[in-house]
């Protein structure tokens, strides 16, 4: 391949990867916006006794129409509300579920810390973390992510306890 | 004589207000006491409470794996380790004062603690020994 070829080749390998990068960020950009919708008074009211008030983006339809179908046997607790609410929950959740490839797919057990993006998101966590009594569960988001409750799940403002 | 702007914002609030009131359903420990203690037919027992509160009933929750043994104080979610607020009114003016919410609240826990509702004789029960705790 002469030296011309080469540098060419190289530019296109480099503007390939820009662009994948600019594609990989723009749909993160669009999950961390889905992930700010104001929430709706009665899902914080209900849901997050229990539980952050998990953005609505991050499961898609199917998975939150599943949850919200099953509300009495719900991980293992008993989560009923009474059907007027029940609807209105799932209405919104289905109305702002997640769409972007990457939310689009449904996760074992509709569990969003089962999701491959999450998986992903999370590979370089040490397993002796997960562990700790501050973490506990994959599910509690805001041992490590400060401004879970808002919405905000950047990495800014992630502090990981020790 | 058409009904001025402020005439139908009155309406509007009073409307909301009623609303809200019927939603809340506010009422005091005192008064969700004397109501269950009604249905029961029986005086409430604080000391029956405080056993159901603090046994396992064949499942693998009691009452204390969320709200801890000292409910004049706060705990944690036995599965997700969200805390919880203090259980006992003495330490959280929140607690028993909204019918719907206590209702809801038992429906679930005592489904997840004893497999089953809670009679009116077991909230009577647990409520009393509740309502009698000081912080």
């Amino acid at each position: 391949m002469s030296a011309r070829l080469k540098a060419r080749w190289r530019l296109a390998l480099l503007c390939a990867s820009v662009a994948t990068l600019g594609a990989t960020h723009a749909a993160w950009a669009d999950d961390q916006r889905a992930s700010r919708v104001p929430p709706l008074p009665e899902y914080t009211q209900e849901c997050a006794s229990c539980h952050l008030a998990f953005p609505p983006g991050l499961l898609p339809a199917a998975s939150w129409r599943r949850i919200m179908d099953n509300l009495p046997r719900h991980y293992g607790t008993d989560a009923s509300l009474d059907p007027a609410l029940t609807r209105k929950l799932a209405a919104w959740l289905e109305a702002h579920a997640g769409t972007s490839k990457r939310a689009r797919e449904q996760p074992p057990e509709d569990r969003i810390t089962r999701a491959a993006w999450f998986v992903r998101e999370h590979d370089e966590v040490p397993a002796s973390t997960w562990k700790l009594p501050a973490v506990k569960s994959p599910a509690n988001c805001s041992a490590c992510h400060t401004q879970a409750e808002q919405g905000d799940f950047r990495e800014r403002n992630i502090r990981i306890p020790r | 004589m058409k009904p001025s702007k402020r005439s139908y914002g009155i309406a509007a609030l009073l409307t909301m207000a009623a609303m809200l009131w019927s939603q809340v359903q506010a009422a005091t420990p005192a008064e969700l006491l004397a109501g269950y203690s009604t249905q029961a037919g029986i005086a409430a027992s604080a000391q029956r409470g405080e056993q159901l509160f603090n046994a396992t009933h064949g499942k693998e929750w009691s009452c204390t794996s969320c709200h801890g043994t000292a409910p004049t104080q706060g705990g944690k979610h036995a599965s997700t380790g969200k805390p919880i607020g203090a259980l006992a009114p003495s330490a959280n003016a929140q607690r028993f004062s909204d019918t719907a919410k206590v209702e809801k609240w038992f429906r679930r826990n005592c489904n997840d603690v004893l497999g089953r509702e809670c009679s009116a004789t077991e909230k009577a029960d647990v409520m009393s020994w509740l309502i009698g705790l000081k912080p």
